[in-house]
């Protein structure tokens, strides 16, 4: 941690930046993970093979890199006790679906349509976000 | 067509989340963790991201139509409401004691580690949870106007 990597941050960030955008100019779409994913769970005629497309897509993408790389890229799990991280996990299941988006949708789509909804959204989950691992970390 | 594109648009996401270092929560919660040994790189893949769409929206939201569909699939849903904001502050608890959202979880299967396995089908079954909360799963409207699943909207 504390280990910094802006080079490699921006490049990646470019690239998800070019493909958010071809994701609209070619199929209109917005390229919100959340809504692609679930949308596989509620399958509706001709709405689910480019969300099957792009999760599959999102994984060969990770895998090629993966490979590239030579290795398992780094994913460290926090340490915390497995209840509290299955319980963070359904908690972004299900807000991202209350709350019509995540980081991809919101962060990233929304705000580029300067749409007042996500960038609400993106303040309060960064907000929230930046406040639980406050009262996590430094507090309990 | 569209299939191809949005595989192509998956894999180029997919390339650009593991390059970035955000399929590792550590480096999330690096970034998130203002109070202690503060981690920016999120905020270059934000940025570096948002430098390429909000110029690039500008031009491709003005067209009629996009390349491959008949029109742009946009959220019609406007003003701000009550499970917007209780949903992304949900969210945001999840996120900061997880450190994956969506994106970066998915694409982590690849991994294959048990964990990020057993978070990714957590992460789903709360996303079915609300669905079947708001009655999705008979078919009937939801209330959440989405972002990505709405009618398209040509404009």
């Amino acid at each position: 941690m504390g280990s910094f990597t802006p080079v490699s941050g921006l490049m990646g960030g470019l690239l998800i930046g070019l493909a958010v955008t071809l994701m609209m100019l070619l199929n209109g779409r917005i390229a919100g993970i959340s809504s692609i994913v679930s949308g596989l769970l509620t399958p509706k005629s001709g709405d689910t093979g480019w969300r099957a497309a792009f999760v599959v897509g999102l994984l060969l993408g990770a895998l090629a890199f993966i490979l590239a790389v030579g290795g398992p890229t780094q994913v460290d799990v926090l340490a915390s006790p497995p209840a509290i991280l299955i319980g963070g996990l359904l908690l972004v299941g299900f807000g991202t679906r209350m709350g019509s988006g995540c980081t991809s949708g919101h962060g990233l789509c929304g705000i580029a349509r300067f749409s007042r909804r996500s960038i609400v959204a993106t303040a309060v989950f960064f907000e929230v976000a930046m406040l639980t691992v406050f009262l996590a970390r430094h507090v309990f | 067509m569209r299939m191809v594109a949005a595989l192509a648009c998956g894999i180029i996401f997919g390339f650009g989340l593991a390059i970035s270092g955000m399929m590792n929560p550590a480096k999330v919660i690096g970034f998130l963790d203002v109070a202690g040994d503060w981690d920016p790189t999120l905020a270059f893949v934000m940025g570096g991201a948002l430098l390429v769409t909000i110029p690039a929206y500008r031009v491709i939201l003005k067209r009629r139509r996009p390349v491959l569909a008949s029109g742009l699939s946009l959220p019609a849903e406007e003003k701000l409401d009550v499970p917007l904001i209780w949903g992304s502050a949900l969210f945001g608890v999840g996120w900061g004691l997880v450190g994956f959202c969506p994106g970066p979880a998915v694409a982590a299967t690849v991994t294959a580690l048990p964990p990020v396995l057993g978070f990714v089908a957590a992460m789903i079954a709360g996303m079915a949870l609300h669905a079947w909360l708001s009655g999705e799963h008979t078919g009937r409207k939801s209330s959440s106007p989405d972002a990505g699943v709405a009618a398209p909207d040509p404009r």
